[in-house]
């Protein structure tokens, strides 16, 4: 069987997916020129009703997800978040509220912390807060962002601090952490930029140099030393400088499943920007019979359609070959080696766009 | 595997519990006992479910270990080097409060 020219594997022996995350709508307040959502975003009068999100929710948990991200846009662009969230976790979900802590009124967080929420994870974009602010493309975000964590840590939810990591920020990694710290954050993830979505627009203007990456990754094993036992810390690596690709979302189709603000149904936030792939919506079909029978789910599940060097590489099962978008992304393939890989016959594509650095405005991502 | 001189020591009366936010459930689709905790899932082997449901805040270190080793007719010494490993490992990961 085809699909537009992707081969579908037989698709057993399936995984049962572990998370699920529920991009409840894409308006947000802010306009993170490295967010992830795809430039061709999904409007208000499209999006999910609340009793579909618990439907899907009833569904994820019979699937096997067991957490439940709550994420967007800003989740809190929507009035009905408490009830969202509710139903998730009457489902048996854990519940995470993706935030950038703007939106969510002490009220509103103290209705969710009462219905269950278990986690609290919050954006912030510096620990300088007028370079904050100007990432973010909006006056006073930093300070309401670290109001919402004093509430937060007040409610004894816990939190984890998000910042992601890129060339006007990348010189201060001990900062950051000390600045989650002080937040009362218990994890902080620091997480250099992907380059999907937004982020590959603004991909010159967010690009450090290789002697930062390097600087900055070496900070963060003395930084858990010193911290040990205080903050766990999180580090997602700078994808164009590494050597082997990360394996993506654990595998295609493997171990989790998003969901966007119209129903549509991913094996990742990215996968839209794949060509040729035809994505089934909840409004159509149950998850189950998605995440089993979606041709595009299984166009890329296990390593058989891998070409070489992944093929006979002892890595195979461990990155299954990096990630889709960024091989489609970079190479027109989704198939092929993704290229962030050093034994990648196109790595030279990576080397390449990595040295293309421009001080220019950011492209604010807007609705 | 542990020898006690090795093991880390946790008081007789802490009274270990999980923090809000982590949460030790049963889920067949995966197989068995999963610790939920922020962004991450643990899976627990049988013995690991055992410490940590008793972990509720209203049990001593001593009385778990007490209990355990009756429970499963293991030798005391040796239970107490088990609970208090996985639980200090826990606790380093902020998965539980001591």
């Amino acid at each position: 069987m085809m699909t537009n020219g992707y081969a579908v594997p037989s698709p057993k022996p399936l995984h049962n997916p572990l998370g699920l995350l529920a991009e409840l709508t894409h308006r947000c307040p802010l306009g993170c020129p490295y967010c992830s959502n795809p430039l061709a975003l999904d409007r208000r009068e499209d999006e999910l009703d609340a009793a579909t999100w618990a439907r899907v929710f009833r569904e994820a948990a019979g699937l096997g997800v067991l957490q439940v991200h709550l994420s967007g846009g800003e989740p809190a662009s929507r009035r009905d978040l408490v009830d969202v969230m509710a139903a998730a976790r009457d489902a048996g979900l854990y519940t995470n509220l993706i935030t950038s802590g703007v939106g969510v009124t002490d009220q509103r967080l103290r209705e969710l912390a009462d219905a269950g929420l278990d986690h609290v994870q919050i954006s912030i974009q510096d620990s300088e807060p007028k370079s904050s602010d100007l990432i973010a493309g909006y006056e006073g975000a930093y300070a309401r962002k670290r109001g919402l964590a004093v509430a937060v840590v007040a409610l004894r939810l816990p939190l984890t601090v998000n910042i992601v990591i890129h060339r006007a920020n990348i010189g201060r990694i001990d900062e950051l952490v000390a600045m989650a710290l002080d937040m009362g954050a218990l994890r902080v993830e620091i997480a250099h930029v992907q380059y999907y979505g937004w982020a590959l627009k603004n991909r010159a203007a967010l690009m450090p140099t290789r002697q930062q990456v390097e600087e900055a990754v070496a900070r963060i094993e003395p930084l858990r030393k010193q911290h040990h036992s205080r903050i766990v810390i999180d580090a997602v690596v700078p994808d164009y400088y590494a050597r082997f690709p990360k394996p993506c979302v654990g595998g295609w189709g493997r171990r989790s499943l998003n969901v966007t603000p119209a129903g549509r149904v991913l094996p990742c936030h990215a996968a839209e920007s794949i060509a040729g792939l035809e994505f089934w919506s909840v409004k159509d079909h149950s998850l189950r019979e998605i995440w089993e029978c979606n041709p595009a789910f299984n166009a890329f599940r296990g390593t058989s359609f891998l070409p070489e060097p992944c093929q006979s590489c002892e890595r195979r099962d461990i990155d299954f070959g990096g990630c889709r978008c960024q091989a489609f992304a970079l190479t027109g393939d989704a198939r092929a080696t993704d290229p962030v890989c050093h034994l990648s016959p196109q790595h030279h594509v990576v080397e390449e766009q990595a040295a293309v650095r421009e001080d220019a405005t950011y492209v604010y991502r807007r609705l | 595997m542990n020898t006690p001189a090795t093991a880390p020591s946790i008081p007789p009366n802490a009274r270990p519990r999980l923090p809000r936010g982590v949460r030790l459930v049963h889920n067949e689709a995966q197989g068995g006992w999963v610790l939920l905790a922020p962004e991450r899932v643990f899976k627990a082997d049988q013995i690991a479910a055992e410490i940590v449901k008793r972990c509720t805040g209203e049990a001593s270190f001593e009385a778990i270990v007490n209990d355990l080793a009756v429970t499963f007719a293991a030798p005391r010494e040796r239970v107490e080097t088990d609970v208090a490993t996985l639980l200090r490992g826990l606790a380093d990961k902020k998965l539980l409060d001591l």
